[in-house]
């Protein structure tokens, strides 16, 4: 007797639909066995972690914050993934958004300039990511570079030159030595949308960037290419596609939308330029972005979830003393389930119980 | 002199790392398996090894965890690509993301506690010659180790049957297949070795590199390690020159900021990072001709019945 996997005459449609559910399930199942381990009641673990953000309004904002530049990021990814173009780098990406639309910001700092400041401010951020994007597309597309590990390795390079324009040129001399800008004038501040409330305008460009990234993917030919080219590379040439010219455009979009997500980020949430301005959001964007199936409207709920657990993780930290960490280990295991599942929508698991003929 | 012999002896320490994970992974490679989880094996690794030595005091049963540790999450890689199918690229990238939260729960534990670091190597008369003595004679066990398995790896896949066999599978998984070869088992065999290197290169940097843990602590050596595969062309003896090049590109910066050159630090810091993407741009420019990569690398192999 053997259970091998074989592949299915068509896909299954049932578990396209059903298989986040079910990864989302195996993962829940997972966590409590982690938290019995760590010595936690798993039903009050979990119910710290899901559902107790959900009960008041603080919370739901804050899910709605942390959501924001994780969709923004995952729509771009998805784009990438989509024409199996590998961008993980999104991390460096949004941290030079972040680092192009700080400066705007300290420049014009106390200086009076009018409300045009913080529209460049995220146009910078967006220019910033995508030429940052393009580098490792352009060494994949003129030199066959592997994207995967040169957009990766920008990561590091992006985050100790954040690191060495907070501690050294951009400074606040009033800042008692801390690595940080000044906070930036409120012409430079993403606005909130609810007085005395954290949520801000980034979340509605988030939702615009769902519905662009829908009209892309669906009604555009350009969204057509990128799909085939990833889905059938072979196809695409024969219907003369330029698979280069994908590579470069979709790392352009996706670091356009990680450095836009950078600048919302500071100007908004943060309001100052530091270092560790992200707990990760481009790295677990890509979990986003698989998890939403590389679907917009996927990746918005995908997105609301994930940001779900950073702060069930933050409230479980303080309410049960679990470590931050297990948040990290909670968004791998996702993943782990998430791909294992999606595996099912190609190939079944089949019973072999006749001895099997050697080949 | 002392000052060369010094920064001679931090290169290969700092090599090491590199060289161990990076032999594992072109196993891994030249069997057709691309697993990029390396980065969150190795932090296992290092998190699991320096438990081990910690809880015991010994060294050797230190790196037999993280061996263990970076085998078992290895293992995990191999059932998703190999058995179910899926995409390496992101089960690699799952697998890393897994491994820093779990480096992070395992290593709370002992934060900011200390190990006595592996020995070294001393020999009488030998040891004690000038200059070359203490680099040839006086390194800990890994860096001897690790040059011995790029030797052990090249006569494997030179010299063995068996090795010949794992490159067919590398290269052609379906005419290896037809052939009768479990191409999925020499793949797990492959991904498993590979794993066991991880961890071993992680456990390095707590057991002898610095000796304590600290979250994080392998600073994107798996990513860098991965590059060196490319580096290498896929082929054991040119990694030994790459690892030892990235250590040194390392072991200067941190030398050139002691002495206060004029560029900040945070730049010196980059240098390791851009040399890699620089190494892999002009690696991969000069095989215009044709890849050297194995043929079948990175894609999911499902027998037919």
């Amino acid at each position: 007797m053997q259970l091998v996997l074989e592949k299915r005459a068509e896909r299954s449609n049932t578990i396209a639909l059903v298989s986040p559910l079910i990864a989302i399930g195996l993962t829940l199942v997972t966590m409590s066995i982690l938290f019995a381990i760590l010595g936690k009641n798993p039903v009050s673990a979990l119910a710290a972690y899901f559902i107790a953000p959900l009960t008041d309004s603080y919370s739901l904002q804050e899910i709605a914050v942390k959501a924001t530049p994780l969709v923004m990021i995952a729509i771009g990814l998805s784009l990438c993934y989509l024409a199996n173009a590998w961008n993980i780098g999104a991390e460096g990406q949004f941290l030079i958004g972040a680092v192009a639309g700080s400066w705007l910001a300290v420049k014009t700092q106390g200086t009076g300039a009018g409300p045009w400041v913080l529209p460049v401010m995220l146009l910078l951020g967006a220019a910033a990511g995508a030429l940052y994007a393009l580098i490792p597309a352009l060494c994949k597309v003129k030199f066959g570079a592997s994207e995967i590990l040169t957009s990766l390795m920008l990561v590091y390079v992006a985050d100790l030159f954040l690191d060495y324009l907070v501690r050294g040129p951009w400074r606040d001399p009033a800042g008692f030595n801390f690595p940080t800008t000044a906070e930036f004038d409120p012409v430079a501040t993403v606005p909130i949308l609810i007085e005395g409330g954290r949520l801000h305008l980034g979340a509605i460009i988030a939702l615009v960037v769902v519905a662009a990234g829908a009209v892309l993917l669906g009604k555009t030919i350009k969204g057509f290419e990128i799909r085939v080219v990833g889905a059938a590379p072979r196809a695409a040439r024969f219907g003369g596609f330029n698979s280069n010219q994908l590579v470069l455009l979709t790392f352009a979009i996706s670091g356009a939308l990680a450095g836009m997500a950078g600048i919302i980020e500071v100007a908004g949430p943060v309001g100052h330029l530091q270092p560790g301005i992200s707990p990760g959001y481009g790295f677990t964007a890509i979990i986003v972005a698989f998890l939403g199936r590389l679907n917009p409207v996927g990746i918005l709920i995908a997105g609301l979830f994930l940001a779900l657990t950073f702060i069930g993780g933050e409230q479980a930290q303080i309410a049960m003393k679990i470590p931050l960490d297990v948040t990290k280990v909670f968004q791998g295991i996702l993943l782990f389930y998430v791909l294992a599942c999606d595996s099912l929508i190609l190939y079944r698991f089949r019973l072999i119980f006749a001895s099997r003929q050697v080949a | 002199m002392e000052l060369i012999e010094a920064i001679i002896l931090a290169v290969l320490a700092a090599s090491t790392p590199l060289l161990l994970a990076a032999t594992g992974e072109l196993v891994t490679e030249r069997a057709g398996v691309l697993n990029l989880g390396v980065e969150g094996m190795m932090i296992v690794g290092a998190a699991c090894g320096f438990g081990g030595a910690w809880l015991t005091g010994s060294i050797i049963i230190g790196a037999l965890c993280g061996i263990v540790a970076g085998t078992l999450l290895s293992l995990v890689f191999a059932l998703m690509t190999l058995g179910l199918a899926v995409n390496q690229v992101a089960t690699g990238l799952a697998l890393t993301i897994l491994g820093i939260g779990l480096s992070g729960l395992i290593g709370a534990g002992f934060v900011g506690e200390r190990i006595t670091p592996a020995p070294h190597l001393h020999l009488p008369v030998l040891t004690d010659i000038p200059l070359v003595g203490r680099i040839l004679f006086g390194e800990d066990a890994f860096v001897y180790l690790s040059l011995a398995l790029v030797v052990a790896v090249w006569l494997f896949l030179y010299r063995t049957r068996a090795g010949l066999v794992l490159r067919a599978v590398g290269d052609n998984h379906v005419s290896a297949h037809a052939l009768g070869y479990p191409v999925l088992k020499i793949r797990m065999f492959a991904v498993m070795f590979g794993g066991a290197c991880a961890g071993l290169a992680g456990a390095y940097l707590p057991l002898a590199y610095t000796p304590f843990f600290i979250p994080g602590m392998t600073a994107g050596r798996g990513w860098i390690a991965l590059a060196l595969v490319v580096f290498a062309s896929w082929r054991p003896g040119r990694l030994v020159v790459g690892a030892y090049l990235f250590g040194a590109v390392t072991i200067l910066q941190l030398h050139a900021q002691g002495w206060g050159v004029g560029i900040p630090s945070q730049f010196m810091s980059a240098l390791p990072y851009l040399a890699t993407v620089i190494v892999l741009v002009l690696i991969s420019r000069a095989r215009t001709g044709g890849s050297t990569a194995p043929a079948a690398l990175g894609t999911v192999f499902v027998p037919d019945r």
